[in-house]
């Protein structure tokens, strides 16, 4: 299956493929803390299982990021 | 390594000072370590001790970055009263094992540093700081 994955075209082998297994094959570590983008529409992460890439589809997924200094020295 | 004119880090500069006393957070996009843009984001936190990116502005800046044939090389936040090193959050909310992690300290003087975090380590990354 023909995939753009971040700006990438990819061929990912398989079908049915769901989103949850594409950020495994990935190696997402944290997939709770991954935000993905479906032709451009956000998948609620509780989709990420049931979520189905196609032909052609166009994936995008980053990274929480947050963190912070906590104010004071 | 990451290597970053003194004009891209006069914007993370005064990004901060519009922000603060609020940490004030963005992307860092360039080709092959050399930062040629940066992406000021919005820190939904709205804190001065905190900060977390829009998710909805980071797709918009990585797609932009694209257009410019660069990637997200690393994300810039203030520590408006802290020093230039990571906090024990920062540590732990770093979940991105690809890119960097700049720190712009707003104490005087004021002082940048970056840093590679991954599985928990904070290791310093060289900063090459170009006219």
């Amino acid at each position: 299956m023909n995939i753009i994955i971040n700006g990438q075209a990819e061929n990912i082998a398989g079908e049915n493929l769901s989103v949850a297994k594409l950020l495994a094959l990935k190696n997402v570590e944290a997939p709770d803390m991954v935000s993905v983008q479906l032709g451009g529409e956000f998948v609620p992460r509780a989709d990420f299982e049931t979520a189905k890439l196609k032909e052609n589809d166009t994936v995008d997924f980053l990274y929480f990021m947050g963190g912070g200094g906590g104010g004071g020295l | 390594m990451l290597s970053i004119s003194r004009r891209i880090l006069a914007e993370i500069y005064a990004h901060g000072l519009r922000d603060r006393p609020l940490e004030a957070c963005g992307y860092l996009a360039g080709r092959d370590r050399l930062v040629c843009r940066y992406y000021p984001l919005t820190n939904v936190d709205k804190s001065p001790e905190h900060f977390t990116l829009d998710p909805a502005e980071q797709f918009a800046a990585v797609r932009s970055a694209r257009q410019y044939g660069c990637n997200i090389l690393a994300v810039a936040h203030t520590h408006p009263a802290s020093p230039a090193r990571p906090s024990p959050e920062d540590i732990r909310l770093a979940y991105d094992p690809d890119i960097l992690y700049v720190i712009y300290s707003l104490l005087e003087p004021p002082t940048v540093k970056a840093f590679s975090i991954r599985r928990g380590q904070a290791v310093a990354a060289e900063l090459n700081i170009e006219e």
